[in-house]
């Protein structure tokens, strides 16, 4: 069985701030650090937007694609954030209700850093593989958090994106996934904090650097290929140098990893990120190209995919949903204060 | 008292070592000592340790006992001693370890150092640091150790002793030993823009001008310089070992351009080796800030005050300039900063030289190598020079 993505959805909120308006309000270089990071702009909720609201637009706009697909006929709903909005109380169950996806079927949040929505994935994989279901829906969103003048605020975005996950008219076989798992604290946020704690450096080679390394070489032992025998490819992006610099390390061409390169633009979308960058590709993709993608999440693991566009993605309906470039126009530029009030960073009394 | 030879070396790599833990890093660095001299533990009759602030960046206390134990000598139940004096902790841990054999105390000593940095976050290891200053008078009033020396390099500039480019020039120069060196943190030559143009920490000081948050750890052996060719050929001589303070906070020195502390432990030195700066052939200078370079080759009297910058601008100080060759290992900048291990790296890397074995940066015919290691803004200050036999 052909088990592989029948259709995909993506979102990301129209509202975006500068590093040098940031680094304006702080003090500091905001210019310099985005040219360090390579990041221009990132992506801001307006402040009626979450991941549930995020979750639904990709997903919706993954439904519109394939019209002839029952929503019934989903037995799994997996939403991945580390921004959920309720602490208890899931958000897959809203994102199944609002495409019309309940009640038979099952329902879960995932949370794995930056790695949620992969996880899902492969979740749904697993279920429609086996036969438990016949469509899973996995979605990766967030709405991250970068505590006020942390390095983190320069690349905390939000935006996500929703995979229907099948075995019928697939229009991205999943050639094989596996994965590469450690415990290695590099970035955490406990319970009731609203700000993530990350170690600094240490979240670059031990973590990032070493997993998805590992979980690539695992990749292109198991499926015999090199980095020339993919035509595209994208990894976690919490900024625009690391997986610039991760391709680079693997023998990857920057051609290669252009397409599914968004943080630039908008930012680390955190469990968004990789689904995102994914989705950007299948917007171009023609049948027979083949796509490498790794994520990472801390804690930490990265989720490897070997996958291949079919034939099916001439006959799919790609235009009845907003592509992701045409999602990405029209942006409203936030000064910080504007940007402070949208994220809720202003605590009022009483 | 009787003369002293180190007969044994050993150092980790320094760097972010992200896979070893502080008493790994010691065990490391000391059993390469030992294997260095051709002895066992067994003969060891004393531990030295120089290490800066174990208790806040690992919360470890109690370093000597840990360091006597995990290095299997605590069943022997030799001193172990953990001596702690800022930057300058491996520099007077060496010292302390030569007069203990100097004095017929102890024989066979060892004389580590050590510092685990990259488990605390960057905001805290700042901190510590600047624990080294007057905690009461300029840390507590929010003066950092680099806005100090940050104040030091205006005033030498104010004052047309140097320029910002002769200051900058002190990075570039470990850089390219560095370059040379298997075990440096940073193994790459830089040209003196990425120095001026790296970001402001305290100006005119930036990035390029501080040395680096490192791991490592280091290690020597110290015997009788009579019996040193029990155990090896490849010893060199301890011809001086001195030390001197100064007031705790910069601000009460009439001078701060000039680290008083420095130049009262070279004079000594020299008077103890029976030689004077021009004798000197390689130096490890306590480069934690470009500009202390600067003041150090003034301060032991390798140049009159003003000349020093053009000295790095110009390569004198390259190891094959043919003066005296100025932080061949890379220095704190480059070959990386654990501060309680740097003063002991230092002791390493002259001996090296001496020895001959000091590969693509080997200094030809060194004869005498002096080694300067600082506290806080020269409130501490160990001198030694080293003799090749």
């Amino acid at each position: 069985m052909d088990v592989g993505i029948v259709s995909y959805g993506a979102y990301v909120p129209r509202y975006r701030i500068k590093p040098e308006e940031i680094g304006r309000i702080w003090g500091v270089d905001g210019k310099g650090m985005g040219k360090g990071l390579l990041i221009f702009q990132k992506s801001v909720p307006s402040p009626d937007e979450d991941v549930v609201t995020i979750a639904t637009e990709a997903a919706r706009n993954m439904m519109a694609r394939v019209p002839d697909v029952d929503p019934k006929e989903i037995g799994a709903v997996y939403v991945g954030s580390e921004s959920h909005p309720y602490a208890v109380k899931p958000t897959s169950t809203i994102v199944a209700e609002a495409i019309d996806a309940t009640p038979a079927m099952t329902a879960a949040d995932m949370e794995f850093a930056c790695k949620a929505g992969t996880a899902g994935i492969q979740v749904c994989m697993g279920l429609v593989g086996s036969g438990m279901v016949k469509y899973g829906v996995a979605i990766g969103a967030d709405t991250s958090q970068g505590a006020p003048g942390d390095a983190l605020e320069y690349s905390a975005s939000a935006g996500g994106a929703s995979y229907l996950i099948g075995s019928e008219k697939v229009i991205a076989k999943i050639n094989k996934t596996l994965s590469f798992t450690t415990d290695t604290p590099d970035f955490w946020r406990r319970e009731g904090q609203p700000y993530p704690l990350h170690g600094g450096r240490f979240t670059g080679e031990p973590a990032y650097f070493r997993h998805i390394t590992s979980a690539a070489k695992m990749m292109f032992d198991a499926m015999g290929t090199k980095p020339e025998d993919y035509t595209y490819a994208v990894f976690h992006q919490p900024n625009g140098k690391f997986p610039t610099r991760v391709a680079t390390q693997l023998g990857f061409t920057p051609e290669q990893i252009e397409c599914g390169l968004l943080t630039p633009n908008i930012g680390n979308t955190y469990s968004g990120a990789v689904p995102l960058g994914l989705a950007h590709i299948l917007d171009k993709a023609k049948a027979g190209d083949r796509i490498f993608v790794v994520s990472y999440g801390s804690g930490a693991g990265s989720d490897a995919f070997d996958i291949t566009v079919t034939d099916e993605i001439t006959e799919y309906k790609r235009d009845n949903a907003p592509v992701l470039d045409k999602v990405m126009e029209n942006v409203v530029y936030l000064d910080y204060g504007t940007y402070a009030k949208f994220k809720g960073k202003i605590v009022m009394s009483g | 008292m009787r003369d002293v030879a180190i007969v044994g070396i050993g150092a980790t790599q320094f760097g972010e070592l992200w896979n070893n833990s502080f008493r790994s890093l010691g065990i490391e660095a000391g059993s390469r000592a030992i294997e260095d001299a051709n002895l066992s533990g067994d003969e060891i009759d004393a531990l030295y340790i120089g290490n800066m602030s174990a208790g806040r960046f690992i919360s470890q206390q109690h370093i000597d006992a840990l360091i006597a134990d995990y290095s299997g000598m605590a069943t022997n139940h030799i001193p172990a001693t953990r001596v702690e004096a800022g930057g300058a902790s491996g520099g007077v841990a060496f010292r302390e370890a030569v007069i203990a054999v100097a004095s017929g105390l102890h024989h066979t000593v060892m004389v580590g150092g050590a510092e685990k940095m990259t488990d605390l976050d960057d905001a805290s290891i700042n901190s510590v640091m600047d624990a080294t200053a007057d905690a009461e008078w300029e840390a507590g009033m929010g003066l950092t150790l680099t806005s100090l020396y940050a104040i030091i390099a205006r005033r030498m500039m104010f004052e047309g002793t140097v320029t910002r480019e002769g200051i900058a020039s002190v990075a570039v120069n470990s850089h390219f030993h560095g370059a040379l060196n298997p075990g440096a943190q940073f193994r790459k030559a830089i040209p003196i823009d990425t120095v001026l143009k790296s970001g402001p920490v305290a100006e005119p000081l930036g990035v390029f001008d501080c040395a680096p948050i490192t791991d490592g750890a280091a290690a020597v052996i110290l015997c009788p310089l009579e019996d040193a060719k029990k155990y090896t050929d490849k010893y060199v001589k301890v011809s001086a070992t001195s030390q001197a303070s100064d007031t705790l906070a910069l601000f009460q020195r009439p001078d701060i351009t000039t680290f008083e502390a420095t130049r009262a432990a070279a004079k000594r030195a020299y008077e103890m080796a029976g030689i004077t700066a021009r004798d000197i052939n390689v130096a490890e200078i306590h480069d934690d800030y470009t500009v202390s370079g600067i003041m150090a080759l003034q301060d032991l009297g390798f140049y009159k005050k003003g000349e020093a910058g053009n000295a790095f601008l110009n390569g004198e100080t390259h190891f094959d300039a043919g003066k005296v060759a100025i932080n061949t290992s890379g220095g704190l900048k480059a070959r990386g900063y654990p501060v309680g291990a740097s003063g002991v790296a230092q002791i390493v890397e002259i001996t090296e030289q001496l020895r001959g074995t000091a590969d693509k940066r080997q200094v030809k015919n060194a004869k005498y190598g002096l080694a300067q290691s600082v506290g806080g803004t020269g409130s501490a200050v160990t001198v030694s020079i080293l003799e090749a036999i």
